[in-house]
């Protein structure tokens, strides 16, 4: 009978063994919020870029926004299983947050945007997104008289054009960031923060759980692209970007901040709660082929599941306070 | 004559090859904190000479997977843990980008001379 007990405890210590804790600051917020040089955010591009991100002109129904998915009531999604779009036409992948990607490398599910000037345009000039011309939004922000001061504000001499346009929303995107959750005041030495439960949360999420194959640092993500077995994904992902096998079905990992205000989940949105997100985990992925090797059977207690699904409740912080915009005319 | 000829041009070819093998190089190249590294230091740009090799070890506690699609050498190592690596012999002059398909932060530029 003693045996019979040790072995799983030892198996439990191996496989602890086998990743390293990170230190705690390594989970402390940057300094800076990173913007480009040839973009450093003033408060005239952020307000301008607030501007264009409320405005549904942006779209070619002039009834579409980049808050009509990327909603602040709704954790910057659209609470959504996958978005809908133009027409509503119901596509193919969740609506992302854009909650701290000010901070992530690479834009979109599939990575296809390298910084958030490039990203900004693109959900605008897909069909099935917000269906506008990009000459044509040019054109159409031309007539606003409002927009032509805010644009010389923001960008002196630089004109109303899709390099500014895409700049300025930059510009906001990187002041939609997440505040100091509870884990926050924690690794920083105060001990009540999180719960006994969220704190053994903690440990199983670095150690025994192995999120942190892939969840690391202040923003809990590793800026890769990864195949997680789920069922039914018929979805090429990432391998439409980057024709390497293991690229097949993978995508990109998101942030885990706020997490509890961005349900469903998945790149497909098909769990409805964190603890069906774990319990996938914990199971090691459903589809086998080409599922990253990062995944395999957690075998997790029931409890140790409520534990880590507690940890990442303490992700979230107090949302971002937003005052709704008055659109230039 | 000929016969002897012959004879000096093989060894000459031979010898010639021998000193080409001798030449070759070979380099480790690590995954570690998800950049290329090299001595224990980032590297970003390497030059090799044609023939030599490069083993791409993988450092980290989580899996990567090398792989380029550069005119002069296509290949995919596939996914490989800590500890293990795959070499590459790099066997066309030119220039190479070598990527994690995984951590697509990491990259490499190799020049083959």
């Amino acid at each position: 009978m003693k045996s019979g007990m040790m072995i799983p405890a030892l198996l439990d210590l191996v496989i602890s063994m086998s990743v390293q804790a990170a230190p705690k600051e390594s989970f402390l917020r940057p300094d800076k919020v990173p913007a480009p040089s040839s973009n450093q955010m003033t408060p005239e591009r952020v307000e301008l870029g607030k501007a264009l991100f409320f405005d549904p002109r942006l779209s070619g129904s002039n009834w579409i926004s980049c808050t009509t998915c990327h909603n602040p009531a709704l954790g910057w999604s659209d609470g959504l299983p996958t978005a809908i779009g133009h027409g509503m036409k119901i596509l193919g992948r969740a609506t992302p947050t854009i909650l701290n990607t000010a901070y992530q490398r690479k834009q979109m599910w599939d990575g296809r945007f390298r910084t958030l000037e490039e990203q900004a345009l693109g959900p605008i000039a897909a069909d099935v997104e917000m269906n506008q011309n990009l000459d044509n939004v040019v054109a159409e922000l031309k007539e606003i008289t409002g927009y032509h001061a805010m644009f010389e504000k923001a960008y002196p001499g630089e004109g109303i054009s899709k390099d500014t346009i895409a700049k300025a929303i930059a510009s906001f995107e990187r002041t939609v960031v997440s505040s100091d959750a509870a884990f926050d005041r924690w690794i920083k030495g105060d001990e009540k923060a999180m719960s006994d439960y969220a704190k053994k949360g903690f440990a199983l999420f670095e150690g025994k759980a192995n999120c942190t194959a892939c969840h690391q640092g202040f923003n809990f993500i590793d800026d890769g692209f990864h195949n997680l077995g789920l069922k039914g994904n018929q979805d090429a992902g990432r391998h439409a970007q980057v024709p390497v096998a293991v690229m097949m079905g993978a995508f990109k990992t998101p942030t885990l901040r706020d997490v509890a205000l961005t349900a469903p989940y998945m790149h497909n949105g098909m769990y409805k709660t964190l603890d069906e997100v774990v319990a996938h985990y914990n199971r090691g992925g459903d589809v086998k082929e080409n599922l990253d090797p990062n995944l395999k059977p957690l075998n997790l207690t029931e409890q140790e599941q409520k534990d880590i699904v507690e940890f990442l409740k303490a992700l979230t912080g107090e949302p971002m306070m937003v005052t709704v915009p008055h659109l230039p005319q | 004559m000929r016969v002897m000829k012959a004879k000096v041009t093989v060894i000459l070819c031979a010898m010639t090859l021998a000193a080409g093998a001798a030449a070759a190089a070979e380099y480790t190249v690590g995954q570690h904190n998800k950049t290329f590294e090299k001595d224990g230091a980032k590297l970003e740009k390497l030059t090799i000479n044609v023939g030599d090799t490069i083993h791409f070890k993988n450092m980290d506690p989580w899996f990567h997977n090398v792989f380029s699609l550069s005119d002069i050498k296509t290949f995919d190592l596939g996914s490989y843990p800590q500890g293990q690596f795959k070499s590459v012999v790099f066997d066309k002059a030119g220039s190479a980008e070598v990527e994690c398909a995984i951590h697509p932060q990491m990259f490499l530029e190799l020049e083959v001379k």
